[in-house]
Order: C-alpha cells, then sequence, then structure tokens
C-alpha cells in the first residue's frame, strides 16, 4: 500500500500537488510520457518563486555591484548582501563575512585547498580523506599534495557504505593539518556524523572541512554545531540556480589566508609595486559575481524555510523507505550502500542489465534517473561494479512516481529476459 | 520508439553471450577504447595475415549497446582486408549517426543493421561506435586508449 504524506502538524497545509505547482519543470511530458524526475541528487528543480527572481533581477535590478552610487547599483548590492545574510542564517554561521559567494561546492574546495592548503601545507604533511568522497573532495588535494609534497590518506568505508571511524581515528596523526569529508555521500547516501568526525579531527587540531552539496537540499546545517572550519554548498542543488553556491569559511582563517584568484573587487588598493587586499569575504570574489545567482540562492533558501525542515525531511523519509520496499520487488536488483543513517539517494544495479541500458529504458517512460559513476569512481572500485543507476528523491516527489520508476524496471528486466 | 527498436534480439543474445570474447596471446596489434565518464572499457586482439584480418577479439565491460557492438564487429570483420574492414567502419558510423535513411546501404551491413534504432539515442551512439574506433585505432597502430565521448 503506499503511504500517504501526512499533513505538516504546525500548518496542517502542506499538500504535495500544491507545492508541485511550484515547480514549472515537473509538469511536462518527455518522451510522450509525464515527466518523473528522480536525479535530484545530480541537480534539483528550481520552484517558480527562484525562476520569478532571476527574472526580475535582469529586468529591473540589473547593474553592477559595490561600484556605482547610482539607484540602480544600490538596490542591486543591498539584494546581493541580504542573499550573503540568507545564507549566513542558512548555515548558522557567525558572521556574514564568512560567507563567500563560489560557483559551486567545486569551487568552494578549491579555494580552500589553493588558498589555505598552499599556506599551511609543508612537505610530508598529511591531508585525509574518506573513501566515499566525490571527485571534487578528491581532486583537489591531490593536486595540492602533489605541488607541495603531502600526503593524501583516505579512510575506509565498510560494505554498506558506512565510514569506519576507528580507522579514520588512525589516520589522525600529528602531520595530519587538513580533513575534508562529505557530509552526505551523493552515490550512497551515507549521512556522516560530521560532528563526531570534526570532534576527533579537531584532537588532532586538524582544519577540516565539510562538502555539504549533497546535505543542504536535505536537513539544517549549523556550521557552529558541527564545529568545521569550513563548509561548502551547491545553489543549484537546493532549489537555486546553477553557477552559484557558498564556502562558509570561519572569519579568523579568512582573514590569514591570501587571496584565490585576483581581479577587481578584492583589492583595497592597487598600484605596480603592492596591492593590498579587501578583508574577507571581498577578499575572495574577485570580478563581477553571479549576482542573479546569489539573489536566486537566497530566495531558495527562503524558500525551504518556509516549508520546513519538518516536512522535508518527513516527505523524504517516507519516499526512501517506500523506493526501498518497492525496489525490492524487481527481480536481480541489488541496493548499493545499506547505512544506517542515510538521505533519499537509492544507487542500485540490475543483475545482467548496465547502468545504461537501465536509464535509456526507463527515460522511455519519461523517468529522469543518473546512470554511471556519479564521479565517484573509487566507490564504484570498492563496490566492483562499473557503474550504478541512481534514483535521488526531492520532497516534491510522490509515491506514485516511485510506482512508476518500478514500472520502468520491470520492463527493463522484461527487454533483458 | 519502441525498446525493441534498439534492444534488438540479435543485440541481446550478443551481450549476453559475446562471440570471439578472449585474449590473442601473440596479437599483432591491441588497442584501448574507454568513455570513463559511461565506464565502458574494451580491448581488441588482432592478428593478420598480410592484410587480412586472420583473427580478431575483445575483451571488456559495458553496456548491452558496447558489448554486442564489439561482438558483432568481430564476426563482420573476421577474415576481411583491412581495406574491407575500414569501410565497414566508415559504414556503421554513417548508419548510428546520420539523419537521412540509410536503408540502402543498411542491407550491405547484415547483422549489424540491427545497431540502426541506435540514433534515435544520441547519448548511446558514443556506444555503440566504441568498438569500431578502437579497431581502428588497432589498425592505424595508434598507441594512445581512443575514447568515442
Amino acid at each position: 500500500m503506499q503511504p500517504r504524506i501526512e499533513p505538516d502538524s504546525t500548518t496542517g497545509t502542506i499538500d504535495i500537488e500544491q507545492i508541485r505547482q511550484d515547480f514549472p519543470a515537473l509538469h511536462q511530458q518527455v518522451r510522450g510520457k509525464p515527466l518523473t524526475y528522480l536525479d535530484n541528487a545530480a541537480t534539483s528543480q528550481k520552484p517558480k518563486q527562484v525562476i520569478e527572481a532571476l527574472s526580475r533581477y535582469y529586468s529591473y535590478q540589473n547593474s553592477n555591484i559595490h561600484r556605482g552610487v547610482y539607484y540602480l547599483s544600490e538596490q542591486a548590492t543591498a539584494a546581493y548582501e541580504a542573499a550573503r545574510v540568507k545564507a549566513q542564517r542558512f548555515l548558522n554561521a557567525a558572521n556574514p563575512a564568512e560567507v563567500v559567494f563560489v560557483r559551486g561546492t567545486t569551487e568552494a574546495i578549491n579555494l580552500v585547498a589553493s588558498s589555505y592548503g598552499r599556506l599551511v601545507l609543508q612537505p610530508g604533511d598529511e591531508v585525509v580523506i574518506s573513501a566515499m568522497e566525490h571527485h571534487s573532495n578528491i581532486v583537489p588535494w591531490q593536486l595540492l599534495c602533489e605541488s607541495v609534497g603531502a600526503n593524501l590518506r583516505v579512510a575506509p568505508i565498510d560494505t554498506s557504505g558506512t565510514l569506519i571511524i576507528s580507522e579514520y581515528e588512525k589516520l589522525l596523526g600529528p602531520r595530519v593539518k587538513i580533513v575534508a569529508l562529505v557530509h552526505v555521500s551523493n552515490s550512497l547516501g551515507t549521512i556522516n556524523d560530521v560532528k563526531h568526525l570534526v570532534g576527533l579531527a579537531k584532537e588532532q587540531s586538524a582544519v577540516v572541512l565539510i562538502d555539504g552539496a549533497q546535505a543542504a537540499p536535505h536537513m539544517p546545517i549549523d556550521v557552529q554545531d558541527i564545529g568545521c572550519d569550513f563548509y561548502t554548498v551547491s545553489g543549484h542543488k537546493m532549489y537555486g540556480p546553477t553557477g552559484i553556491g557558498v564556502l562558509y569559511g570561519r572569519i579568523e582563517l579568512l582573514e590569514t589566508m591570501p587571496p584565490y584568484q585576483g581581479g577587481g573587487e578584492m583589492i583595497r588598493s592597487v598600484t605596480f609595486e603592492k596591492t593590498t587586499y579587501a578583508p574577507p569575504p571581498a577578499k575572495f570574489e574577485a570580478g563581477t559575481p553571479h549576482i542573479a545567482g546569489a539573489i536566486g540562492m537566497g530566495v531558495a533558501i527562503e524558500y525551504l524555510e518556509q516549508l520546513g525542515w519538518d516536512f522535508v525531511r518527513e516527505q523524504e523519509r517516507v519516499l526512501l523507505e517506500y523506493a526501498l520496499e518497492r525496489l525490492a520487488t524487481v527481480p536481480g536488483l541489488q541496493v548499493i550502500g545499506s547505512a544506517e543513517s542515510r538521505a533519499s539517494v537509492i544507487s542500485f544495479t540490475v543483475d545482467g542489465i548496465h547502468a545504461h541500458d537501465i536509464g535509456t529504458i526507463v527515460d522511455q517512460e519519461g523517468v529522469a534517473i543518473r546512470t554511471g559513476h556519479h564521479c565517484t569512481q573509487p566507490i564504484m572500485d570498492f563496490f566492483g561494479v562499473p557503474a550504478t543507476a541512481r534514483a535521488s528523491f526531492a520532497f516534491y516527489n510522490t509515491v506514485e512516481e516511485v510506482d512508476t520508476l518500478t514500472k520502468a524496471l520491470m520492463e527493463a528486466r522484461e527487454v533483458f529476459g | 520508439m519502441e525498446m525493441r527498436d534498439l534492444y534488438q534480439q540479435v543485440i541481446l543474445d550478443h551481450n549476453r553471450s559475446p562471440r570471439n570474447f578472449r585474449e590473442i596471446e601473440d596479437a599483432d596489434h591491441v588497442a584501448h577504447g574507454d568513455n570513463p565518464l559511461c565506464g565502458d572499457k574494451i580491448k581488441v586482439y588482432l592478428k593478420l595475415n598480410g592484410d587480412v584480418i586472420e583473427d580478431v577479439s575483445f575483451h571488456g565491460s559495458g553496456c548491452a549497446i558496447s558489448q554486442s557492438s564489439a561482438s558483432l564487429m568481430t564476426i563482420a570483420v573476421m577474415g576481411k582486408s583491412i581495406a574491407e574492414a575500414e569501410e565497414l567502419f566508415h559504414k556503421f558510423h554513417g548508419m548510428v549517426t546520420a539523419d537521412a535513411d540509410q536503408s540502402a546501404r543498411r542491407k550491405e551491413l547484415g547483422k549489424l543493421a540491427a545497431f540502426a534504432g541506435v540514433r534515435e539515442f544520441p547519448a548511446r551512439v558514443k556506444c555503440a561506435n566504441l568498438a569500431w574506433h578502437t579497431l581502428h585505432a588497432a589498425l592505424c597502430e595508434h598507441a594512445e586508449p581512443v575514447s568515442t565521448e
């Protein structure tokens, strides 16, 4: 039986169909079938509030920020800085100057690796990551370690896709200067207890970055409670525009770090002999930023706040449980990753059918899922699979959509015999 | 477009039991093909006798389209001259990428015509082509792995 989503107890009015009305992309036919969008971990769809904010900005507010003394520039600057405060509130950062707008999590991690990493890392020092990192939280550290002669250490996971804490602890020696861990795994759905993991790293005085790209759409984030030094999010995975994200950094660190890119906006004064830099966050925002994107991300944050985490989490919990139950009925289907604490992300394989063939067949039923290695090749190697199919759910998905996916998978089973 | 137009019986059959799926220990030419975004990997082995393909085989892993394409390719070029194999490569490439109706030429492709449906699936053309590009690289003795992504 399909579970019903209970109305939110605080408002009593949340209706999933009403919420879906906010997302224009969900109401279209693809290949002659209604779209069933289950690739939310790759990017989420955008509510019309966000789309309208972008349109409004380009229609009526467009101007460069922090420069003009005229009306439009003042308006755009105010809207951009208001978005920063929204992001500060969203992450519970102590200070808006700790919120640096970047292109997304990838750029945020590269910024930290290039700026902070090069500042502190000495030959022989160590950087610790986990075996469930996205390539964006592996490659920047590899590049850094190669360039300074430091060593990258990888904390292993078990077959459920859970970090082995005792092994992680063993890696935390005195040479460890930086620890970089994913909050929620994009391919396994595993939710790491980042507060605990940060605490352990702090005993060795390591600086800790948490990749929150997959956490921010699913749960409230409190960087002060987590105790991390850096936290990264991508706007487009949390119902905002592409090309915008946030790097949270503790102000003491941001102040000591050298700039990542040079250019306009990030300077205090420039002469050919010597340039001095603006304080954070401007120091890390060289050039004209994605003003519309930041404003749109701010609107997405407000949208999530209005929905409320209780609703989001409950809806996604119901979808995850129901999907696990339904997918188990598909012959030969194996779920990859079974961590106790997990987000609404399910990676799976089907015996005798490669993930790409699954993807193509369910696409004919209008079902959009991701297939491939999900930018986590080491995880694929660990589980001994070349690729997986991945369904990832957002609060706007429905149990009927889970049924559509299941039916499409049965069809794939039938085609392949 | 029906799924069975893409996943024809011959494709499913060669995916399940790929032919010439083996190494050739004394191969004259070996080439690697790799579509890293997909995860499709292939290795093509060639043994030549003058300019005739005396033996051809492959190893690899990937989706049904890439595996069956490799399998059917080995059958199609076995015993052919290098020039004939290259001609088949161009015909096959034309069939899976061209918009125009290639039905006249399809007849010349025999069982390989099963892949005609692939051109309706732009994201999958690279899967069908990988083995052929790898064969081409083997014939040309390219040292670098090829990719169709």
